[in-house]
Protein backbone atom coordinates (compact mmCIF):
# COMPACT_ATOMS: atom_id res chain seq x y z
CA UNK A 1 0.00 0.00 0.00
CA UNK A 2 2.82 2.57 0.56
CA UNK A 3 4.33 1.82 -2.36
CA UNK A 4 1.10 2.37 -4.36
CA UNK A 5 0.89 5.45 -2.45
CA UNK A 6 4.16 6.25 -3.65
CA UNK A 7 3.79 5.58 -7.38
CA UNK A 8 0.61 7.95 -7.02
CA UNK A 9 2.77 10.86 -5.96
CA UNK A 10 5.26 10.18 -8.87
CA UNK A 11 2.27 10.30 -10.99
CA UNK A 12 1.67 14.18 -9.88
CA UNK A 13 5.01 14.94 -10.20
CA UNK A 14 4.83 14.10 -14.02
CA UNK A 15 1.52 15.64 -14.24
CA UNK A 16 3.10 18.67 -13.27
CA UNK A 17 6.01 18.54 -15.75
CA UNK A 18 3.02 17.48 -18.50
CA UNK A 19 1.32 20.67 -17.52
CA UNK A 20 4.73 23.06 -18.09
CA UNK A 21 5.51 21.01 -21.54
CA UNK A 22 1.55 20.82 -22.59
CA UNK A 23 0.13 23.96 -21.74
CA UNK A 24 2.10 27.60 -22.08
CA UNK A 25 -0.69 29.89 -21.46
CA UNK A 26 -0.66 30.18 -17.77
CA UNK A 27 -4.70 29.70 -16.34
CA UNK A 28 -4.65 25.99 -17.04
CA UNK A 29 -0.59 25.91 -16.94
CA UNK A 30 -1.93 26.34 -13.15
CA UNK A 31 -4.75 24.37 -12.52
CA UNK A 32 -2.85 21.20 -13.79
CA UNK A 33 0.16 22.15 -11.81
CA UNK A 34 -2.32 21.92 -8.61
CA UNK A 35 -4.07 18.90 -10.16
CA UNK A 36 -0.51 17.13 -10.01
CA UNK A 37 0.15 18.42 -6.22
CA UNK A 38 -3.87 17.23 -5.73
CA UNK A 39 -2.60 14.23 -6.90
CA UNK A 40 0.83 14.02 -4.88
CA UNK A 41 -1.53 14.42 -1.88
CA UNK A 42 -3.81 11.72 -2.50
CA UNK A 43 -0.64 9.69 -2.85
CA UNK A 44 0.33 10.63 0.28
CA UNK A 45 -2.40 9.97 2.18
CA UNK A 46 -2.22 6.75 0.74
CA UNK A 47 1.23 5.84 1.70
CA UNK A 48 0.78 7.57 5.18
CA UNK A 49 -2.76 4.80 5.69
CA UNK A 50 -0.61 1.71 5.02
CA UNK A 51 2.05 2.78 7.68
CA UNK A 52 -0.72 3.62 10.14
CA UNK A 53 -2.05 -0.14 9.82
CA UNK A 54 1.34 -1.57 9.83
CA UNK A 55 2.56 0.61 12.86
CA UNK A 56 -0.59 -0.75 15.06
CA UNK A 57 -0.92 -3.90 13.41
CA UNK A 58 2.58 -5.35 14.91
CA UNK A 59 1.69 -3.57 18.43
CA UNK A 60 4.51 -2.22 19.10
CA UNK B 1 27.91 25.21 -11.34
CA UNK B 2 26.93 28.45 -11.13
CA UNK B 3 29.90 30.79 -11.30
CA UNK B 4 29.63 34.99 -10.69
CA UNK B 5 32.06 37.21 -9.90
CA UNK B 6 31.96 37.98 -6.34
CA UNK B 7 34.19 41.13 -4.75
CA UNK B 8 37.09 40.51 -2.21
CA UNK B 9 34.76 42.13 0.69
CA UNK B 10 31.94 39.92 -0.18
CA UNK B 11 34.19 36.82 -0.44
CA UNK B 12 35.64 37.58 3.13
CA UNK B 13 32.23 37.71 4.64
CA UNK B 14 30.56 34.83 2.71
CA UNK B 15 33.97 32.85 4.34
CA UNK B 16 33.40 34.10 7.58
CA UNK B 17 29.38 33.28 7.51
CA UNK B 18 30.12 29.96 6.03
CA UNK B 19 32.33 29.25 9.34
CA UNK B 20 29.31 30.60 11.44
CA UNK B 21 27.15 27.44 9.82
CA UNK B 22 28.88 24.69 11.65
CA UNK B 23 26.58 25.78 14.90
CA UNK B 24 23.60 24.98 12.59
CA UNK B 25 24.84 21.35 12.83
CA UNK B 26 25.55 21.24 16.47
CA UNK B 27 22.95 22.89 17.16
CA UNK B 28 20.77 20.11 15.56
CA UNK B 29 23.06 17.38 17.14
CA UNK B 30 22.20 19.35 19.98
CA UNK B 31 18.32 18.56 19.78
CA UNK B 32 18.31 15.28 18.30
CA UNK B 33 20.48 14.04 21.60
CA UNK B 34 18.12 16.23 23.89
CA UNK B 35 15.44 14.78 22.30
CA UNK B 36 15.72 11.34 22.29
CA UNK B 37 15.84 8.87 25.77
CA UNK B 38 19.43 8.73 28.39
CA UNK B 39 19.66 5.25 27.66
CA UNK B 40 20.47 6.61 24.12
CA UNK B 41 22.33 9.51 23.94
CA UNK B 42 25.71 8.70 23.85
CA UNK B 43 24.97 6.71 20.45
CA UNK B 44 23.21 9.73 19.39
CA UNK B 45 25.09 12.10 19.90
CA UNK B 46 28.10 10.22 18.07
CA UNK B 47 26.06 9.62 15.21
CA UNK B 48 25.94 12.67 14.39
CA UNK B 49 29.46 13.05 14.32
CA UNK B 50 29.80 10.25 12.22
CA UNK B 51 27.39 11.24 9.94
CA UNK B 52 29.01 14.61 9.49
CA UNK B 53 32.29 13.16 8.68
CA UNK B 54 30.30 10.04 6.65
CA UNK B 55 28.94 13.20 4.42
CA UNK B 56 31.76 14.95 3.90
CA UNK B 57 33.85 11.95 2.85
CA UNK B 58 31.21 10.52 0.70
CA UNK B 59 30.54 14.19 -0.81
CA UNK B 60 34.10 14.85 -1.78
CA UNK B 61 34.33 11.33 -3.24
CA UNK B 62 31.11 11.22 -4.85
CA UNK B 63 28.58 13.57 -4.85
CA UNK B 64 30.70 16.52 -5.73
CA UNK B 65 30.95 15.29 -9.25
CA UNK B 66 27.43 15.60 -10.06
CA UNK B 67 26.87 19.12 -8.83
CA UNK B 68 28.66 21.34 -11.19
CA UNK B 69 29.51 21.60 -14.46
CA UNK B 70 27.60 22.13 -17.88
CA UNK B 71 25.42 18.99 -17.10
CA UNK B 72 23.34 16.48 -18.63
CA UNK B 73 20.64 18.12 -20.78
CA UNK B 74 17.53 16.38 -22.07
CA UNK B 75 15.69 18.12 -24.75
CA UNK B 76 12.11 17.50 -24.29
CA UNK B 77 9.49 19.50 -25.95
CA UNK B 78 11.75 22.02 -27.60
CA UNK B 79 12.74 23.00 -24.20
CA UNK B 80 16.24 21.98 -22.47
CA UNK B 81 16.25 20.03 -19.28
CA UNK B 82 19.45 19.62 -17.33
CA UNK B 83 19.09 17.12 -15.19
CA UNK B 84 22.66 16.43 -13.62
CA UNK B 85 25.98 18.08 -13.26
CA UNK B 86 29.06 16.58 -14.77
CA UNK B 87 31.77 18.21 -12.72
CA UNK B 88 35.25 16.95 -11.61
CA UNK B 89 36.22 14.17 -9.88
CA UNK B 90 37.45 13.96 -6.52
CA UNK B 91 37.31 17.46 -6.23
CA UNK B 92 40.21 18.00 -8.37
CA UNK B 93 41.22 21.58 -9.81
CA UNK B 94 39.34 23.12 -6.87
CA UNK B 95 42.46 25.57 -6.03
CA UNK B 96 41.71 26.91 -9.68
CA UNK B 97 37.95 27.36 -9.26
CA UNK B 98 36.68 30.56 -8.80
CA UNK B 99 35.89 32.13 -5.72
CA UNK B 100 32.12 31.92 -6.13
CA UNK B 101 32.73 28.32 -6.75
CA UNK B 102 34.88 27.54 -3.98
CA UNK B 103 32.24 29.31 -1.76
CA UNK B 104 29.55 27.46 -2.49
CA UNK B 105 31.23 24.10 -2.47
CA UNK B 106 32.07 24.81 0.93
CA UNK B 107 28.21 25.29 1.23
CA UNK B 108 27.36 22.43 -0.02
CA UNK B 109 29.62 20.70 1.90
CA UNK B 110 28.14 22.26 4.90
CA UNK B 111 24.63 21.63 3.49
CA UNK B 112 24.97 18.20 3.08
CA UNK B 113 25.91 17.38 6.71
CA UNK B 114 23.04 19.07 8.32
CA UNK B 115 20.42 17.54 5.73
CA UNK B 116 21.68 13.92 6.65
CA UNK B 117 21.07 14.87 10.11
CA UNK B 118 17.41 15.31 10.24
CA UNK B 119 16.75 11.74 9.45
CA UNK B 120 18.93 10.52 12.46
CA UNK B 121 17.29 12.51 14.53
CA UNK B 122 13.63 10.68 13.83
CA UNK B 123 15.26 7.57 13.85
CA UNK B 124 16.73 7.70 17.57
CA UNK B 125 16.59 4.94 20.23
CA UNK B 126 16.09 2.44 17.60
CA UNK B 127 18.60 3.54 14.39
CA UNK B 128 21.83 1.72 14.50
CA UNK B 129 24.86 3.53 14.03
CA UNK B 130 26.00 1.83 10.71
CA UNK B 131 22.62 2.39 9.22
CA UNK B 132 22.51 6.11 10.01
CA UNK B 133 26.09 6.27 8.57
CA UNK B 134 24.67 3.89 5.22
CA UNK B 135 21.59 6.31 4.39
CA UNK B 136 24.01 9.29 4.97
CA UNK B 137 26.59 8.52 2.64
CA UNK B 138 23.70 7.46 0.27
CA UNK B 139 22.21 10.91 0.66
CA UNK B 140 25.18 12.53 0.30
CA UNK B 141 26.14 10.48 -3.01
CA UNK B 142 22.80 10.70 -4.77
CA UNK B 143 20.31 12.62 -3.96
CA UNK B 144 21.68 15.52 -2.59
CA UNK B 145 24.03 16.50 -5.35
CA UNK B 146 21.14 15.70 -8.09
CA UNK B 147 18.70 18.14 -5.91
CA UNK B 148 21.44 20.49 -5.41
CA UNK B 149 22.56 20.80 -8.94
CA UNK B 150 18.81 21.31 -9.97
CA UNK B 151 18.24 24.19 -7.57
CA UNK B 152 21.62 25.61 -7.19
CA UNK B 153 24.08 24.24 -9.84
CA UNK B 154 21.60 25.60 -13.15
CA UNK B 155 19.47 22.68 -13.34
CA UNK B 156 16.21 22.38 -14.72
CA UNK B 157 14.83 24.07 -11.37
CA UNK B 158 16.65 26.93 -11.20
CA UNK B 159 16.26 27.74 -15.24
CA UNK B 160 12.23 27.91 -15.31
CA UNK B 161 12.61 31.49 -15.56
CA UNK B 162 14.55 31.08 -18.84
CA UNK B 163 12.66 27.73 -20.43
CA UNK B 164 8.96 28.64 -18.91
CA UNK B 165 9.17 32.40 -18.07
CA UNK B 166 8.26 31.46 -14.21
CA UNK B 167 9.60 34.17 -12.28
CA UNK B 168 13.44 33.62 -11.12
CA UNK B 169 13.30 29.74 -11.45
CA UNK B 170 13.00 28.30 -7.81
CA UNK B 171 13.93 30.30 -5.42
CA UNK B 172 15.92 28.57 -2.18
CA UNK B 173 18.68 31.05 -0.97
CA UNK B 174 19.20 29.43 2.46
CA UNK B 175 18.66 25.40 1.39
CA UNK B 176 14.70 25.18 2.36
CA UNK B 177 14.48 22.53 -0.35
CA UNK B 178 18.21 20.78 -0.74
CA UNK B 179 18.41 20.40 3.09
CA UNK B 180 15.30 21.21 5.06
CA UNK B 181 12.51 19.44 3.09
CA UNK B 182 15.23 16.62 1.89
CA UNK B 183 16.29 16.46 5.20
CA UNK B 184 12.30 16.09 6.67
CA UNK B 185 11.56 13.84 3.69
CA UNK B 186 14.37 10.93 4.60
CA UNK B 187 13.30 11.10 7.80
CA UNK B 188 9.68 10.58 6.49
CA UNK B 189 11.14 7.26 4.85
CA UNK B 190 13.27 6.34 7.79
CA UNK B 191 10.34 6.40 10.61
CA UNK B 192 8.32 4.37 7.99
CA UNK B 193 11.18 1.70 7.06
CA UNK B 194 12.06 1.38 10.86
CA UNK B 195 8.71 1.46 12.65
CA UNK B 196 7.83 2.99 15.83
CA UNK B 197 9.57 2.58 18.85
CA UNK B 198 8.60 -0.33 21.14
CA UNK B 199 5.70 0.12 23.27
CA UNK B 200 5.37 3.50 21.52
CA UNK B 201 1.84 2.63 19.68
CA UNK B 202 -0.38 -0.09 21.82
CA UNK B 203 -2.86 -2.32 20.07
CA UNK B 204 -5.88 -0.76 22.37
CA UNK B 205 -5.55 2.93 23.53
CA UNK B 206 -3.59 6.14 22.90
CA UNK B 207 0.24 6.10 21.94
CA UNK B 208 2.60 5.83 24.75
CA UNK B 209 4.51 9.23 25.43
CA UNK B 210 8.33 9.02 25.55
CA UNK B 211 9.43 12.18 26.69
CA UNK B 212 12.96 13.95 25.54
CA UNK B 213 15.25 12.80 28.22
CA UNK B 214 17.49 16.80 28.18
CA UNK B 215 15.21 19.87 27.32
CA UNK B 216 18.59 22.01 28.60
CA UNK B 217 20.53 20.29 25.33
CA UNK B 218 17.35 21.05 23.16
CA UNK B 219 16.92 24.44 24.38
CA UNK B 220 20.33 25.39 23.83
CA UNK B 221 20.71 23.34 20.72
CA UNK B 222 17.90 26.20 19.20
CA UNK B 223 20.17 29.28 20.35
CA UNK B 224 23.23 27.43 18.91
CA UNK B 225 20.99 26.62 15.66
CA UNK B 226 19.87 30.48 15.11
CA UNK B 227 23.95 32.06 15.09
CA UNK B 228 24.20 29.04 12.35
CA UNK B 229 21.35 30.22 10.56
CA UNK B 230 21.95 33.28 10.21
CA UNK B 231 25.38 33.30 8.79
CA UNK B 232 23.35 30.16 6.38
CA UNK B 233 20.57 32.42 5.46
CA UNK B 234 23.02 35.27 4.66
CA UNK B 235 25.72 33.35 2.82
CA UNK B 236 22.94 31.77 1.20
CA UNK B 237 21.56 35.24 0.15
CA UNK B 238 25.07 36.03 -1.14
CA UNK B 239 25.99 32.91 -2.89
CA UNK B 240 22.36 31.80 -4.54
CA UNK B 241 20.34 35.06 -4.78
CA UNK B 242 22.88 37.78 -5.41
CA UNK B 243 22.26 39.71 -3.00
CA UNK B 244 23.88 43.19 -2.73
CA UNK B 245 26.01 43.54 0.74
CA UNK B 246 23.40 45.90 1.12
CA UNK B 247 20.50 43.74 1.62
CA UNK B 248 22.41 41.49 3.92
CA UNK B 249 21.53 43.31 7.39
CA UNK B 250 17.60 42.59 6.33
CA UNK B 251 18.18 39.33 5.62
CA UNK B 252 19.46 38.91 9.14
CA UNK B 253 16.69 40.04 10.47
CA UNK B 254 14.19 38.16 8.83
CA UNK B 255 15.69 35.17 9.85
CA UNK B 256 15.52 36.26 13.82
CA UNK B 257 12.02 37.55 13.28
CA UNK B 258 11.16 34.32 11.73
CA UNK B 259 12.18 32.20 14.86
CA UNK B 260 10.75 34.92 17.22
CA UNK B 261 7.10 34.64 15.44
CA UNK B 262 7.36 30.90 15.58
CA UNK B 263 8.54 30.70 19.00
CA UNK B 264 5.31 33.21 20.03
CA UNK B 265 2.95 31.24 18.36
CA UNK B 266 3.96 28.00 19.35
CA UNK B 267 4.21 29.28 22.88
CA UNK B 268 1.00 30.55 22.96
CA UNK B 269 -0.71 27.40 21.03
CA UNK B 270 1.02 25.06 23.48
CA UNK B 271 0.08 27.38 26.46
CA UNK B 272 -4.00 27.60 25.10
CA UNK B 273 -3.99 23.79 24.57
CA UNK B 274 -2.33 22.55 27.66
CA UNK B 275 -2.23 25.41 30.26
CA UNK B 276 1.53 25.95 30.54
CA UNK B 277 3.66 26.27 27.91
CA UNK B 278 5.72 22.88 25.86
CA UNK B 279 9.74 23.23 26.26
CA UNK B 280 10.16 20.76 23.51
CA UNK B 281 7.54 22.04 21.46
CA UNK B 282 8.65 25.27 21.73
CA UNK B 283 12.02 24.45 20.70
CA UNK B 284 10.38 22.99 17.38
CA UNK B 285 8.74 25.72 16.79
CA UNK B 286 11.70 28.07 17.32
CA UNK B 287 13.45 25.42 14.70
CA UNK B 288 10.46 25.57 12.03
CA UNK B 289 10.62 29.15 11.96
CA UNK B 290 14.29 28.82 11.29
CA UNK B 291 13.80 26.50 8.70
CA UNK B 292 10.59 28.51 7.18
CA UNK B 293 12.90 31.59 6.78
CA UNK B 294 15.52 29.31 5.04
CA UNK B 295 13.62 29.87 1.59
CA UNK B 296 12.21 33.21 1.80
CA UNK B 297 15.15 35.16 4.87
CA UNK B 298 16.64 36.83 1.78
CA UNK B 299 13.10 37.90 -0.54
CA UNK B 300 10.69 38.93 1.96
CA UNK B 301 10.17 42.08 4.36
CA UNK B 302 11.12 42.12 8.03
CA UNK B 303 6.37 41.49 8.71
CA UNK B 304 6.06 39.10 5.92
CA UNK B 305 9.26 37.28 7.86
CA UNK B 306 7.47 37.84 11.07
CA UNK B 307 4.30 36.07 9.51
CA UNK B 308 5.41 33.40 7.73
CA UNK B 309 7.43 32.03 11.38
CA UNK B 310 3.76 32.25 13.13
CA UNK B 311 2.19 30.33 10.63
CA UNK B 312 5.04 27.72 11.27
CA UNK B 313 5.39 28.56 14.82
CA UNK B 314 0.88 27.31 14.92
CA UNK B 315 1.63 24.27 12.49
CA UNK B 316 4.40 22.91 14.44
CA UNK B 317 2.67 22.07 17.36
CA UNK B 318 -0.60 20.84 15.58
CA UNK B 319 0.73 18.66 13.28
CA UNK B 320 3.56 16.87 15.63
CA UNK B 321 0.44 16.03 17.47
CA UNK B 322 -1.31 14.84 14.66
CA UNK B 323 1.23 12.59 13.33
CA UNK B 324 1.70 11.06 16.59
CA UNK B 325 -1.87 10.70 18.10
CA UNK B 326 -3.45 9.97 14.85
CA UNK B 327 -1.37 9.20 12.21
CA UNK B 328 0.86 7.00 14.50
CA UNK B 329 4.46 8.12 13.02
CA UNK B 330 6.64 8.09 15.82
CA UNK B 331 8.99 10.74 15.13
CA UNK B 332 11.22 11.59 18.39
CA UNK B 333 12.86 14.77 16.89
CA UNK B 334 9.89 16.10 15.27
CA UNK B 335 11.54 16.23 12.26
CA UNK B 336 8.95 15.71 9.64
CA UNK B 337 6.82 18.59 11.04
CA UNK B 338 9.91 21.05 11.34
CA UNK B 339 11.97 20.21 8.74
CA UNK B 340 9.68 18.77 6.13
CA UNK B 341 6.33 21.40 6.55
CA UNK B 342 8.35 24.06 7.75
CA UNK B 343 10.80 24.20 4.69
CA UNK B 344 7.65 23.73 1.97
CA UNK B 345 6.03 26.30 3.58
CA UNK B 346 8.87 28.63 3.45
CA UNK B 347 9.27 27.62 -0.32
CA UNK B 348 5.17 28.44 -0.79
CA UNK B 349 6.00 31.58 1.36
CA UNK B 350 8.61 32.61 -0.99
CA UNK B 351 6.59 32.15 -3.99
CA UNK B 352 3.62 34.16 -2.50
CA UNK B 353 5.68 37.11 -1.05
CA UNK B 354 8.01 37.30 -4.23
CA UNK B 355 7.64 40.15 -6.53
CA UNK B 356 8.39 38.61 -10.03
CA UNK B 357 5.78 37.15 -11.75
CA UNK B 358 5.23 33.66 -11.97
CA UNK B 359 7.65 32.91 -8.93
CA UNK B 360 4.48 31.25 -7.18
CA UNK B 361 4.08 28.33 -10.11
CA UNK B 362 8.05 28.02 -9.99
CA UNK B 363 7.93 27.38 -6.50
CA UNK B 364 5.03 24.74 -6.90
CA UNK B 365 6.52 23.03 -9.60
CA UNK B 366 10.02 22.67 -6.67
CA UNK B 367 7.15 21.53 -4.13
CA UNK B 368 5.69 18.82 -6.61
CA UNK B 369 9.08 17.59 -7.22
CA UNK B 370 9.97 17.21 -3.59
CA UNK B 371 6.84 15.14 -3.00
CA UNK B 372 6.24 13.66 -6.03
CA UNK B 373 9.86 12.62 -6.91
CA UNK B 374 12.63 13.19 -4.00
CA UNK B 375 10.23 11.63 -1.54
CA UNK B 376 9.62 8.18 -3.64
CA UNK B 377 13.45 8.09 -4.47
CA UNK B 378 14.87 8.65 -1.30
CA UNK B 379 12.06 5.82 0.18
CA UNK B 380 13.29 2.89 -2.40
CA UNK B 381 16.63 3.89 -2.12
CA UNK B 382 16.43 3.24 1.80
CA UNK B 383 13.70 0.37 1.64
CA UNK B 384 16.88 -1.48 -1.13
CA UNK B 385 19.56 -0.04 2.04
CA UNK B 386 17.37 -1.78 5.04
CA UNK B 387 17.88 -5.21 2.55
CA UNK B 388 21.47 -4.78 2.78
CA UNK B 389 22.01 -2.83 6.53
CA UNK B 390 18.87 -3.07 8.67
CA UNK B 391 17.97 -0.18 9.95
CA UNK B 392 16.36 -0.79 13.27
CA UNK B 393 18.00 -2.47 16.50
CA UNK B 394 17.32 -6.21 17.28
CA UNK B 395 14.39 -6.17 20.37
CA UNK B 396 16.99 -6.24 23.26
CA UNK B 397 19.37 -3.57 21.75
CA UNK B 398 16.32 -1.47 21.86
CA UNK B 399 15.15 -2.45 25.68
CA UNK B 400 18.74 -2.22 27.45
CA UNK B 401 19.31 0.86 25.29
CA UNK B 402 21.64 1.85 22.15
CA UNK B 403 24.44 3.29 24.50
CA UNK B 404 24.58 0.04 26.11
CA UNK B 405 23.96 -2.24 22.83
CA UNK B 406 25.95 -0.13 20.10
CA UNK B 407 28.60 1.32 22.06
CA UNK B 408 28.99 -1.03 25.58
CA UNK B 409 28.69 1.94 27.48
CA UNK B 410 26.37 4.95 28.63
CA UNK B 411 26.00 8.33 28.80
CA UNK B 412 25.28 9.14 32.40
CA UNK B 413 26.79 6.25 33.98
CA UNK B 414 26.25 6.77 37.42
CA UNK B 415 22.64 7.87 36.49
CA UNK B 416 19.89 5.01 37.53
CA UNK B 417 17.70 4.16 34.54
CA UNK B 418 14.69 2.86 35.88
CA UNK B 419 12.75 0.01 34.43
CA UNK B 420 10.57 0.56 31.24
CA UNK B 421 7.18 -0.69 31.83
CA UNK B 422 6.27 -0.98 28.22
CA UNK B 423 8.22 -4.06 27.90
CA UNK B 424 6.40 -6.14 30.43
Amino acid sequence: MKFAGLLVMSAGFFLTIAALVLFPDAPPRVAFVLCGLAVECLGLAVAVRGHMDAARGEGR
Amino acid sequence: MNSMPITDAAFALCLALLLLAPLAIAGVALINTGLGRCRSAAQALLGNLAIVAVTSIAFALVGATWIGGAGHVVQLAGKPWNWLGTGPYLLSGLSAASPHAQLALLFEFLAVALAALIPWGSGADRLRLTAGCALAAVLAATVFPMLVHWVWGGGWLSQLGVTFSLGAGILDGGGAATVQVLGGVSALAVVWIAGPRKGKFPKEGLSTALPGHNAVYVLFGCLLALVGWLGWNVAGALLWLHAPLSALPVTAINTLLSASGALAATFSVTRFRFGKPDASLCANGWLAGLVASSACAGIVTPGESLFVGAVAGIATPLLVELLELALSIDDPSGAISVHAVGGLWGLLAAGIFAAQPGQLLAQLVGIATLLGLVLPLVYLLFWLLNRVVPFRVDTDGERIGMDLHELGGGAYPEFVIHRDESYR
